[in-house]
């Protein structure tokens, strides 16, 4: 990194790679034309990394898409980007396509649906070469196994004859970069590289990017919606809010002293892994403007805390802080806010820009988990999934053990997170205690009463009642075809509510209890936005009065801005309503946020659990540390001076029940200990063991010597 | 989509044209609840090629009520001294058939004749394809493999054999053509409904709907059967200008509707024998094939749109 900057100051004032000047995209749609870039400029430098953040539907793919020439005819874009000697807004396709792959490398979101799945990965680096390079099949092939190695496959010369399927997520994502790369491009785009990927894996993609940004001495283009990953690999960050780019600075700057309310409110959104406090979010009010007929004002104006009239009369540019004589230098501050030169440190006037909203109840005091009611008792709990072979007589050639003897334990106004990879048996685990049937093996205990003891379908919708679900999506769980009202009404309707006047009186209830105007209940889900669909699906769990919420990542799908809103609303209703939560996320600062007690899950089986603060400040298990190190930081400078624990791999798939340590594969501190050490991890499972403090067992033979040699 | 957020009052919708009002804006908000059908007919209203479609249906379908009135034809009668005259003479307003039966009253009995047995078969067969698709995706396992394999059972029987059999056997009965046409009509559409019902069964509503005890029945028909909805429109279209097709064919070949009744498609078979001599013969019933598909392919157009929830027809809130 510090060479890299030291080459970056230099060209400082040389020729930029990139100068994009007044970008402006536009689309027809049935309400307008919709303007979704309205003037971005900026300039990159070789060996730069440029971040651009924003929240969906700010204009920071399509910026980037507009760059590539990806956008369809119907869009009309204006503007000028100069890479090297061609403006690349004036090429036709073809010329184009010269461009791209030679000069530029396009790293997209879903590495899945970038490689073609008939073609094996090899022939598909091949192909990028060949296109450009003037090179012999068995030259191209050399190359790309060579480039597959570079991004870090095992064995590439036997992996290049692979196929994407073969792949797991990570591993495609390294072949895509391999694929950008491989014609040695001056610019790599990357457009949310890692945002499918589980965060240990995510940590490794950051890393290869690097490399590969280190072998190519390419400048990059990083999007994404992570304040945390922009912190940890961009020089520069571009803030887009509603097409514009409303805040650049470099990184330090701008998250040390961010000018523009917008981006402090994204800031202050975020639930931070390295704080324990539980104080209420920052949540940005509002949603983000509709891109039709804007007014000249600022755009934000509406979700401002700190707005005047001034700021509604004309939409301020883009624009250095503190005057003149900042704008000479080449760390320029801008921002496009009347009064960013007022603001510091997130206050203005000695005020802070977001006031902490006031929590509707204080939590009470919580008393030892023991003493209180048990809610969910899950013990042993064990569900296979058979592993079939042939096409028309299937048989059993294997056993998938999806989730493996886990126990849990809700008490009553008590928060679990359940923490995990995909892939760990996080939501199967849900699935069988949703099912409310007796599992294969172990027992599931629903507020004392045993599932396997349900037998009339009275009893079972008792339990239903206690016991409700919020899912991740929140466009996919809500029926798009029925009102607010139908889809609240539902479950009332389900446990034998008749009466239409307590219906409405009910569903009426139910959306002021979430904070939704109980006057929008004829709407259909498509007509809320993201945070506001989330809402109407927790409301729908609320209906029947639960004891217990399953909350299946509630909030990944959402805008940090939005996130916030509804991580402070889940905390109202339980203190309010006395629930208790399974809150199952792999955003681990959410975790912590909103935790009471914490199990993380690798392998269908529970590694570790205990109190969140317990297991975030003295994490036991190697997976845990390494879980909790590849969570990147929103802040440059703890970013890069903490050390990672980098994991190697991928998940390996829980195809059998032999003894031993399921993550031996991948541990790190496996590596570290002394054979007859290694013969223990191999041969015996480890369970899970209480160790010293009271409430905080993991389940790892040699916890205590990795604790010891660490600190 | 500032207007969605509950903070902002109803007055904040004004850069949106004038022609997105829609249920959703905040001054619909005091009023009772719009239901479901009132919104739907709304989103219908807007959509003009839809209302011609409509009112183009509703006047055929008027003409077959009210036509034979405006005659004093019968349609099995013959006159026997004017066969084969040219429209408007001895009056006969479409002329007559070779037969001397008069073509106008036959054009209205036979309009009838096919409307009714074409929306009958096309509404039967789309109804048990969309619930008999939908249950075997719901119940999955057993129950689907079971009601698949009945499926599969009816589609490999020659049925334009048996319906051909079961015709000649009922001598042309129109309700009976109904029937046989409906019970040999559905599997495909089933099959089609039941493929895209697997997905839709994983939706998370569905399993949402599952977690909160909602009886399977009101699960099939209040998620499911809905959000296929615009699979069955077009079903049910495509499905009354095929039922006049195959009636057609089955007529022209002897096995469908037989004399003495009378329905578009015999009508059609008749009129292409004497195309050059007696164009008004095969012309006729033609227009009218067109004017029926036609208007029911604007009607499930309009219906799709005014159904779906993501499509524009409902303006933005």
């Amino acid at each position: 990194m510090i060479d890299q900057r030291t080459v970056a100051s230099e060209s400082g004032t040389a020729q930029p790679l990139l100068s994009v000047r007044d970008l402006k995209v536009t689309f027809p749609s049935e309400a307008g034309r919709v303007d979704a870039v309205r003037g971005v400029s900026f300039d990159l430098h070789r060996g730069r990394t440029l971040g651009i953040v924003g929240e969906s539907g700010s204009g920071k793919s399509v910026t980037s898409m507009a760059l590539m020439g990806l956008l369809p005819d119907y869009a009309s874009v204006s503007g000028h980007a100069t890479l090297g000697e061609d403006n690349l807004l004036e090429l036709d396709d073809k010329q184009l396509s010269k461009v791209r792959g030679r000069q530029m490398g396009m790293i997209f979101q879903d590495p899945l649906s970038s490689l073609t799945p008939i073609f094996s990965i090899g022939s598909q680096i091949v192909e990028a070469l060949q296109i450009h390079q003037n090179l012999s099949s068995a030259a191209a092939w050399k190359r790309a196994v060579e480039l597959l190695d570079l991004v870090g496959i095992p064995n590439p010369d036997r992996r290049a004859k692979g196929f994407p399927h073969e792949f797991s997520g990570g591993m495609r994502q390294r072949a895509v970069i391999a694929m950008a790369i491989a014609n040695d491009p001056d610019l790599i785009i990357a457009d949310e590289p890692t945002t499918a990927l589980d965060v240990t894996v995510q940590a490794q993609i950051l890393d290869v990017l690097k490399t590969a940004q280190r072998e190519t001495g390419a400048a990059v283009i990083m999007i994404t919606h992570d304040l945390g990953v922009v912190a940890g690999s961009a020089d520069d960050v571009v803030v887009m809010y509603a097409g514009r780019s409303v805040e650049r600075a470099p990184v330090d700057q701008l998250f040390a002293a961010p000018r523009m309310p917008y981006t402090i409110g994204l800031m202050g959104a975020i639930p931070r892994l390295d704080s324990s406090g539980r104080d209420a979010l920052v949540p940005v009010p509002g949603t983000p403007p509709l891109l039709v007929d804007l007014a000249d004002a600022c755009p934000f104006a509406d979700r401002c805390p700190v707005v005047e009239d001034a700021c509604r009369e004309a939409e301020p540019p883009l624009s250095p802080v503190g005057g003149a004589e900042a704008e000479t230098t080449a760390a320029a501050h801008l921002t496009a806010c009347r009064r960013s030169a007022e603001i510091s440190d997130g206050a203005i006037d000695g005020a802070t820009v977001y006031p902490v909203p006031e929590r509707r109840v204080t939590e009470n005091a919580l008393s030892s988990g023991e003493e209180r009611r048990t809610v969910l008792e899950l013990s042993g709990v064990t569900k296979t999934f058979p592993l079939t072979k042939g096409g028309l007589l299937k048989r059993r050639v294997g056993t998938v053990f999806a989730v493996n003897g886990i126990d849990l334990t809700i008490h009553e106004g008590e928060t679990l997170g359940l923490v995990g990879e995909s892939g760990c048996g996080k939501t199967t685990t849900l699935l069988e205690i949703m099912g409310l049937r007796p599992p294969e093996q172990g027992r599931i205990a629903i507020r004392g009463r045993d599932v396997a003891e349900l037998r009339r379908k009275q009893d079972i919708s008792e339990v239903r009642r206690d016991i409700q679900m919020v899912f991740q999506d929140p466009m996919g769980s809500l029926d798009p075809r029925m009102t607010v009202f139908d889809i609240l009404a539902e479950p009332l309707r389900a446990v034998g509510e008749r009466d239409k006047k307590k219906i409405a009186a009910q569903v009426a209830e139910l959306m002021d209890l979430v904070g939704l105007d109980p006057e929008h209940h004829e709407r259909f889900p498509a007509a809320f936005s993201g945070g506001q669909r989330q809402r109407i699906g927790i409301a729908r769990a609320l209906a029947t009065r639960p004891k217990l919420l399953i909350l299946d990542e509630p909030v990944s799908a959402l805008d940090v801005s939005v996130q916030a809103g509804v991580i402070n609303l889940l905390n109202d209703l339980k203190a309010e309503l006395g629930l208790s939560y399974l809150f199952v996320a792999h955003d681990l600062s959410v975790v912590r946020h909103i935790s009471d007690r914490v199990a993380v899950m690798y392998l269908g089986r529970i590694v570790e659990t205990g109190s969140t603060d317990a297991v975030f400040n003295k994490p036991r298990h190697p997976y845990t540390r390494a879980l909790l190190s590849a969570i990147p930081l929103p802040d440059p400078v703890a970013e890069r001076t903490r050390e990672r624990i980098l994991l190697k791999g991928d998940l390996p798939s829980p195809t059998d029940d032999r003894p031993g340590c399921g993550f031996i594969t991948r541990c790190p501190l496996h590596l570290t200990l002394s054979d007859p050490q290694k013969e223990q991890c191999r041969g015996v499972t480890p369970r899970l063991t209480e160790r010293g403090r009271q409430d905080h067992r993991d389940a790892c033979h040699f916890a205590d010597t990795f604790t010891t040699a660490d600190s | 989509m500032a207007i969605n957020t509950p903070s902002h009052g109803p007055e904040t919708d004004s850069p949106l044209p004038p022609d997105t009002e829609g249920a959703h804006t905040g001054e619909t908000g005091r009023r009772k609840r719009l239901s479901p059908a009132k919104l739907y007919l709304r989103r219908f209203t807007r959509n003009r090629p839809a209302l011609a479609g409509l009112v183009l249906f509703f006047l055929l379908v008027l003409f077959s009520i009210v036509g034979p009135f405006l005659t004093h034809w019968n349609y099995q009668e013959a006159d026997f001294t004017s066969l084969s005259v040219a429209p408007g003479v001895d009056g006969h307003l479409f002329g007559t058939n070779g037969a001397g039966n008069d073509t106008y009253a036959q054009l209205v009995h036979g309009l009838s004749r096919s409307i009714i047995i074409a929306v009958s078969v096309s509404l039967l067969t789309t109804t048990i394809a969309a619930l008999f698709g939908t249950t075997a995706a719901y119940f999955g396992g057993k129950v689907e493999r079971a009601m698949l394999g009945f499926v599969h059972f009816l589609l490999i029987l020659p049925s334009f054999l048996i319906i051909a059999l079961v015709g000649t056997h009922y001598r042309g009965q129109w309700q009976v053509l109904v029937v046989v046409l409906t019970v040999f009509g559905w599997m495909l559409t089933s099959r089609v409904i039941w493929s895209l019902a697997t997905s839709l069964r994983e939706r998370e509503y569905v399993m949402a709907a599952r977690f909160m005890g909602v009886s399977p029945l009101r699960t099939i028909l209040r998620h499911l059967v809905p959000n296929i909805g615009s699979l069955l429109i077009v079903t049910f279209t495509l499905g009354v200008a095929s039922t006049v097709q195959a009636e057609t064919a089955l007529s022209f070949i002897g096995f469908g509707v037989k004399q003495p009744d009378v329905s578009l498609g015999t009508m059609l078979a008749d009129g292409q024998h004497t195309l050059s001599t007696a164009p008004w013969l095969f012309y006729l019933p033609a227009v009218m094939v067109v004017l029926l598909t036609v208007a029911m392919a604007l009607i499930g157009d309009g219906l799709r749109d005014a159904l779906d929830p993501t499509s524009q027809s409902g303006g933005r809130a």
